[in-house]
Parts: C-alpha cells; structure tokens; sequence
C-alpha cells in the first residue's frame, strides 16, 4: 500500500495521560489507515483507547494527554502532501480549518454534544459561518436542505428549534448533519448509535450508509458492537489495551479471526442462533458456587402453586405540565403503563423488552409498589396463600419486600460509595432482622463466593471495583435475603460486551442452582433471549406481544415485534440489515402496523388474542386470530 | 412570555402584603411606642413634657387603635403614596428620605455595575487559565477581598487617602452640596466622591462573584458541547463566548435577586464608617429611637428591592435560556 492511496495513515501513535501519581498508556504505538471512501470500523472495549484515537486525530485531546506519532492525513482535495495532523498546533489555524470541513465528528450522545441554549439550526450553520464565505440566507437555504436530507419533515420549522424539543434520534440527525455539511473527506462517528433505540439505531445507521456512499467519504467508526460493524465496516481494526490486535478487511476478520481477544470477543455476544442451552464463553469467565449459597434450595421455591406473580389490567399515568408558565394550559397525562397483564411462573425467567419509554421500569416499579398504579391488581403467591401486594401495609409489606428484590441498571449509583462491601451486602439482613451480627458476616461471605468474587474483598468500598464486580455485588445484595422473585432491570446495558456476558452467565446459573424466578427487563433482544423462557414486548405502555423464547423469536406476529427483530444488527456477514424493508414495517408508529392491531384512537379496543401454545398478540377483539398472521 | 411577566408581576403583589404584614409585625414587637420612648429620653433630661401635644400626635396617627387597623391605615397610605410621619425629623417620611433614597440606589447601582465589570474578565482568565501562576495569585487576592471586613477596608482606605492625597473621603459629596438642589456641580462632586464607597462595598462581592464564575465555567468547559464547537473548527477564543460563557450567564443572572438587597443591606456599616448620605445609616437610627413609620418605609423598600430583583432575574433567564421560555413546545 502506498501513502497516497490512503486518505488517512495512523503511524505509532502513542497517547498517554498523565494522572494522579503517574502516567497511563491508553494508546501504545498504533497503526491502521482509513482508505478513501471505504468504512473502517475501530472496534474495542471502553477504555481500550478508541476514543483516544479519534480525539486525537482532531486534535481536540484533553490536556492532560500526551501524543507521539504521526497521523498522516492525504485530503484529496488539498492536492497537496499529506499533513501530519499531530505536528499542527491544536489551537492554531491549520487544524481548526480542516476540523468540521475535511474531518468532522459525530458523539456518542447527542444529547450533551449539542448546546441547549442554541438553536440546531444555529449550530450547524456555524460550520459553515466558519469554514465558507457563504452569507446569512445561503447558510440558511444550505442548512435546511441538509436538515431535509437527514429526515426532518419540516426543516423550515427545525432550524429553529432547540435540542431538548428533539427525541434522541432527531438529535443524532441533526449532529449528522452538523458533522456533513461541509463535505467532510473523512467523517468519525465516535459510538453514533450506543445511546439510540435499536429500531432509531438501524434509521441512523441507514441514514450514514446512505450519506457516506453519496457523498463518497470515508469513514471511521467507532464501536464496540460487532452487528454494527458487520453491517457498516469495509475495513475492521481491534483494539484492545491500547494495542491494535487486528487489522484488515471486515470479511478476513469475521470469517477467520485471528488474536484469541477477538475470538473471545465474537464468542462472548448473545446470538440469536444458539443452541437451547448453549453458553455463552465470557472471556474471564467467573466461577460460581451458587451451591455454598443458603444451603438447600427451598422447599417452597420448588413446590407450590405454578403462578408466582400475576398481574392484572394495571395501568399508571403520569401527569404532565404541558404549558409551562401558569399551569392553566392543559396538564396532559402520559400514560405509561396502559392495560397491562402477564403472569410470571415459578422458576421462569420472563423477560420483557421494549424501546425507551415503553413503561418497562414503571412495571418493574410497581412490582415492588415503588410506584402505585391507578388501576388494577398485583397477586403475590409463594404458597403461603395469595397476597394482594396492592394492598399490604406495615409488616406485611416489609416481609413482601424480602421476597421480591432488584438489580439495578447502574453498578456505579446503585451502590452507595460510602459502604464497604460488608455493609452493603449485611445491610438488607440488618434491616429484616436475619441472624446475629456473627452469623451476617458468614452469609456476606457466602454471598460473596456465590457470584465469584474473592473473601478477602468484603472490606472494601465500591470505587476500587471494576463495573462488572460491581454489578455482581449488586446481584448479591438482591440475593441476600433470599428472594422469590428477581427483578432485573437492564442489569448489562452498563456493562462492555465481554463483561456482559459473564454476569449473564452468572445470573443464568444462579437462577438454576437456587431455583430462583427472574423478571429481566432489557432493551436487547438478543440479550433477553439468552435469558428468558418467555419474552413479552412492550411498546408504548402496552404489552403488544407475549410467547414463549422460540415462538416469539421464529413467528413473531405483532408488527412492532416484527420490526424490532428486523432493526437488530447481527454480528454476521450474511445477515446484514435489510434497510428497505426497516421502513416498511414501521416500528413504533402506530399508523403504520395496519387496522388490526391500532386502537384507532378508541379506549379498550384492543384485547390479547390468543393464538395457541401461550402466544399472545394484542389485536381488535373483532378480529379473529389467524387473520393476525402476516 | 406576555402572560409568564404579566403572571410573575401579580405574583409580586401577595409577596408584598404578606412581607408588610411581617415588617408591621417586626416593628410593633417591641413594647410600648415612638412617644413612650420619646418621653422617657426628655423626663431624663429632666424636662417637662406637653402631654397634650403627645397625646394629639396620637390620635392623629391612630395609635389608640387597634394594631389591625393600624397596618390598614399604614398599608393603605403606603398604596397613596404616604409612607406616614417621622417623628424623630418631624417631617413625613418621604421628605426625610427624599434624596437618600436616590443616592442609595446610585451607589448600589454603581457598585454592581464594578462587581461585573472586574469579575467577570478576572473569572474567566482564571477558569480558562486553571492552576496557573494567574490563577493562583487572583485566587489569592479574591480570597483577601472575601476576608476582609468591608468597615475594616473603609477605614484602611481613608487612613490612606488622607495621608497620601490630603483629601476626606467621607460622604457622598461635597457638603456644601448636601441641601441644594440637583446641578451639574453636585453631579461632579457625587462622582468624584462615589468611587471610593463603591470599591469598598464591592469588594467582597466581586471576589465572591470571580470564585463562582470561575468554578461555573471550569465546569461548563468539560462538558461535551465544547469539544463538539472545537471538532467544528471554532476557534478557542470563540468558542468560549459563544458556548460555555453563555450557560454561565445563567448563574449571573439568577445572583441578581440576592444581590440588590444584599448590597443594600450589606452596605449600612460602610456607610456609617464613610458618614455617606445614604439610607442605610438612618434606618438604623429609625430602629433604635422605633420612629415606626421609617424603619417600616425602610424595611418595605429593601422588601421591593428583593422582589424586584427575584422578578429581573427571572425574565432574564428566560429571555436567556430556551428551556425555561419553551418548557411546553417539547415535541418529545
């Protein structure tokens, strides 16, 4: 390969940051290219010195970071020699004239990376008040095309709003289109679709493909999920610890990958093609010994009625302040859970999946009455006789507490940094009153061994552990005392993709070794699939699907189901996206999902038809059940 | 945003009733009156004393009735225009006050206006120049000015000022000034006087102020929007103003509710320090001698101020930031 066919050349580049009581390596001695109007995806886990990379290409590093290296950039246009965009100064003009015109960047959230007191059609046209002569109108007329392009319906009206008034799919356009406007030769998406929707991730997704290919650019992409890269990359660079273990084409890295951080890593990502029963391989995989935990696993966990929790026609709505200034405009109510029922089985894992903003967290808080619904009724039976969990108080309610527990989303906020890991874990005792101060330390021990993390940690606070002990701290905490009913609430979205596997492995052999029941809520389908024997999905307050795992994922009915499955980008050559019939199928709107499964504007109009085997489709009640099938 | 101000001005008019009706309440508190006071200080002079004359007085201003009406007479006089009767000056309350007033708002006016013009450039050379020798060394002089006591600046600084350029700084004019009426050479002599009070009352301010801006920028200037305007190719300079400066404001802005009466109120040592013709000494006098028509015209006029203050705070801000001015147009 010459220098001059590649646009940009990484040669041992070195970053390090200097830190409290030292200096820390993130990037050791880097080398790729990004060929002109080809992708090359960067693929790592977070702290492995991808973002580093970019940064520094710009130029827009923190201060405390040193850079050794050269970045050699051969910009077409230019005709001239390639720069080393390392030896400009990082304030001076050279580089601020090709940051945002010849090299621009798209952020991982939209939602910080755009100015709230701005409006986006101010920001973006500030590009081009920097880096062309273009006059007020023209930018206007220039910036508005680009908004129409990127798939605002009404651009006019769109240049003059602010970020908060755009859904986060909108904002990620609108950064597109601040990062294009200038025909950038090179444009780096730093995780442009970690913080979307799978179904707003596969529209953006689309929408770069699109732009980058009509626009003949290239691009760097950064990531650390292999269904984007599988779907987007031409070229493929693994990082991992700041060194770049593989390089070259995106069919040689997927077909025959070579470093064993690779294999792992592809080895490591739930798939929708595994075997009932197949494991993931976490690449440090954590020894469980679930079995020293609590001695026996419970009679009543094993006997008793089938149903554990039956939940029945529950709804909450939030009220809204619409018009801000007098609280006269009308309050408008959002209903976030509308009309809900499911059960969960003894010793099931059913899982729940849906987009943000579908009510998923508000089920799992009104499940532990963290939140009461308006309307409806909860049933609690652990063979100690039904309980209405709506209804309990006092001392009934403390004992329910024990029984259902939660893991949290956040290992970092949900654990308090001012208690040692002892005091988390024998916290929940303390307060039910379980056992001698003596014999808490014991269970904290055993707790301690049964989600694999080392004895000698007990005194320890939560800064000094990694996000993945972290979490499993967490799941010790909800396993203390001994619950009926786990609740998980996204308990991996946190968490990088090798981590991700170990604590679904952990959960997946604790939930078999104690028989415990869970209730896994996720956005990824993928991940919700590895774990759950039922899935149900839910989309705006709705459950509008409910089967078991393999119904559900072969012969999904329901339109929005549909689409969900269709957005999912697999980490596979042969599976790519189908970005043309993404479209068509519609997604959350519901116009689109066809007369018999809107409510067209009616209350109650909808009702669960059953379709045999335990699958449940909410459809019209006038409709009958095998018309429902595509 | 017609309605948001025309809602906020009717919020004022409740706030007010309710603070006249705790500054009545404050200035009855003590026992007995302006004449029991007044009596005792000339029987222990050991003068006679013209009951009559007193007893008049009291009737005419009511005060055989009771406290209620009282407040209604006070808070309907006050709606008129008639803040009472001094009984200390002899004169009613908006005669004594009378220019007091002005120079009052003068020097605070004067005094903000200095807080800004030195903290802010201060602030944000310290913000942008973090750990800097500058930095520090601002800190430090920031520190010092917060430290000080403003009554202790004023007498350093008049000790200096007499020794070095022979002049008295007292007062807010030249005496002879002092009961003329407005001209351009008392203007002059104002401005001449004015420089000195107002270094000294704002000199705690500005260097509070130049801490806050400072820890408010630091914070702005880590966050996301700013490397996305420096992937832009913005310039630093320009991407200073524009972006993290702007979302700074907001502080500033909302500081100045706190910050009318706080100087106002803050000022009354200085003042009596400087013998400056402002209202701060006097309404200390009023409290001490209860000359209750004053001291309560006092207390509602820093009252208004605060209100005043709390409401240009809040259209500001929502003149500034469009997510207080759009809070219902999210499309979310």
């Amino acid at each position: 390969m010459t220098s001059g066919a590649d646009l940009l050349r990484v040669e041992g580049l070195r970053i390090t940051f200097s830190v409290l009581g030292g200096e820390v390596e993130a990037v050791r001695g880097a080398n790729f290219r990004i060929l002109p109007g080809k992708v090359t995806a960067l693929v790592g886990e977070s702290g492995s010195g991808k973002s580093a990379i970019s940064q520094a290409i710009m130029g827009i590093l923190p201060s405390v970071a040193k850079v050794g290296g050269r970045v050699l950039f051969n910009d077409p246009e230019a005709g001239t020699k390639p720069v080393d965009l390392l030896s400009l100064d990082t304030d001076g003009h050279e580089i601020q004239a090709i940051r945002g015109a010849r090299i621009s960047k798209i952020f991982q959230e939209p939602m910080t990376s755009l100015s709230p007191l701005h409006t986006i059609g101010n920001q973006i046209s500030e590009v081009l008040t920097i880096h062309t002569d273009a006059d007020g109108s023209e930018r206007r007329a220039r910036t508005e095309q680009l908004l129409g392009y990127v798939g605002f319906s009404d651009p006019k009206r769109a240049y003059d709003m602010y970020p908060f008034e755009l859904s986060g799919g909108m904002r990620q356009r609108a950064m597109i289109a601040m990062a294009l406007i200038c025909r950038p030769a090179l444009l780096i998406a730093d995780e442009p679709t970690t913080a979307l929707d799978v179904t707003v991730q596969a529209q953006i997704l689309q929408l770069l493909r699109e732009l980058q290919s009509k626009l003949n650019m290239a691009m760097l992409l950064i990531t650390h999920d292999l269904g984007v890269v599988a779907n987007m990359a031409d070229e493929v660079v693994v990082i991992y610890h700041g060194d770049i273990v593989e390089a070259g084409p995106v069919d040689a890295i997927f077909r025959n990958p070579q470093h064993p951080y690779l294999k792992g890593l592809m080895a490591a990502v739930p798939h929708f093609d595994m075997k009932p029963g197949e494991r993931l391989k976490a690449l440090r995989e954590v020894p469980v010994k679930a079995g020293t935990l609590l001695g026996r696993p419970d009679a009543r966990r094993v006997s008793g009625p089938d149903v554990l929790v039956s939940v029945r026609n529950v709804s909450k709505t939030f009220a809204t302040r619409s018009s801000g200034w007098f609280g006269t405009g009308a309050a408008s109510s959002h209903r976030a859970v509308d009309n809900v029922s499911f059960d969960i089985r003894r010793g099931e894992c059913l899982g729940l999946v849906g987009e943000s903003g579908s009510g998923k967290t508000t089920v799992s808080k009104i499940l532990m009455r963290a939140v009461t619904p308006d309307t409806g009724s909860i049933t609690f039976d652990d063979g100690e006789g039904a309980l209405d969990v709506l209804k309990l108080d006092g001392p009934e309610l403390k004992a329910l507490r024990a029984k259902i527990q939660m893991v949290f989303q956040d290992p970092v906020s949900s654990l308090s940094p001012r208690m040692t890991v002892k005091n988390i874990l024998s916290e929940p005792l303390e307060i039910h009153g379980r056992g001698t101060p003596k014999s808490r330390v014991e269970t904290v021990r055993s707790l301690l061994q049964a989600v694999g993390l080392d004895q000698r940690f007990i005194n320890r606070y939560p800064h000094s552990f990694s996000g993945g002990q972290r979490q499993r701290i967490g799941i010790a905490r909800a396993l203390a005392l001994v619950p009926q009913l786990l609740i998980c609430d996204e308990p991996v979205s946190a968490l990088d993709v090798s981590v991700q596997a170990q604590i679904l492995n952990l959960l997946k052999d604790l939930q078999k070794e104690l028989g415990l029941t869970t209730f896994f809520i996720s956005h990824n389908l993928a991940v919700v699939d590895y774990m759950a024997d039922r899935i149900a999905v839910m989309c705006a307050g709705r459950i509008v699907e409910l089967a078991p795992r393999e119904v559900l994922m072969r012969n999904p009915v329901h339109p929005y189901t549909r689409s969900l499955l269709a957005a999912i980008p697999y980490p596979d050559l042969d599976r790519k996206l189908d970005f043309d019939s993404l479209q068509a199928s519609g997604g959350s709107d519901q116009q689109r999902w066809g007369v018999q499964f809107s409510d067209g504007g009616e209350e109650n109009a909808l009702f669960p038809a059953d379709l045999g085997g335990g699958h449940y489709v909410l459809a019209r009640k006038s409709v009958d059940a095998r018309e429902l099938r595509p | 945003m017609l309605r948001y101000i025309l809602w906020r001005i009717a919020v004022m008019v409740p706030t007010l009733l309710i603070i006249s009706a705790l500054v009545f309440t404050i200035i009855e508190l003590p026992p007995g009156d302006y004449f029991e006071s007044y009596i005792a200080e000339i029987r222990a002079q050991g003068e006679g004393v013209n009951m009559e004359q007193i007893e008049a007085l009291r009737q005419q201003y009511g005060f055989d009735q009771p406290p209620l009406l009282r407040y209604l007479y006070w808070v309907g006089g006050m709606l008129q225009g008639d803040f009472g009767y001094s009984f200390e000056y002899e004169l009613p309350v908006s005669e004594v006050v009378g220019d007091r007033l002005w120079l009052t708002v003068l020097v605070s006016f004067f005094t903000i206006m200095f807080t800004w013009i030195i903290a802010f450039p201060i602030g944000i050379y310290a913000a942008t120049h973090q750990y800097s020798w500058g930095d520090y060394g601002l800190s430090l002089v920031g520190l010092i000015g917060i430290a000080i006591p403003n009554f202790m600046l004023a007498l350093i600084l008049m000790y200096f000022a007499n020794t070095w350029f022979g002049t008295s700084i007292g007062h807010l004019m030249d005496q002879k000034y002092l009961s003329e009426p407005m001209s351009w050479e008392k203007a002059k002599s104002i401005l001449e006087h004015l420089w000195i009070p107002v270094i000294i009352i704002g000199a705690a301010g500005t260097a509070g102020m130049i801490r806050r801006l400072r820890a408010n920028l630091l914070d702005e200037l880590q966050k996301q929007y700013v490397v996305t305007a420096r992937a832009k190719g913005l310039s630093p300079s320009r991407t200073l103003v524009k972006y993290p400066l702007r979302m700074a404001l907001n502080f500033f802005i909302s500081d100045i509710g706190s910050i009318l009466p706080a100087i106002i109120s803050g000022a009354e040592i200085t003042a009596i320090v400087l013998s400056l013709e402002t209202t701060g000494p006097m309404l200390i006098k009023a409290l001490q001698s209860q000359d209750m028509y004053l001291a309560g015209s006092f207390l509602m006029f820093l009252a208004f101020l605060t209100v005043i203050g709390v409401l240009i705070s809040d259209l500001a801000l929502a003149v500034l930031d469009p997510r207080i001015r759009l809070q219902g147009r999210s499309t979310k």
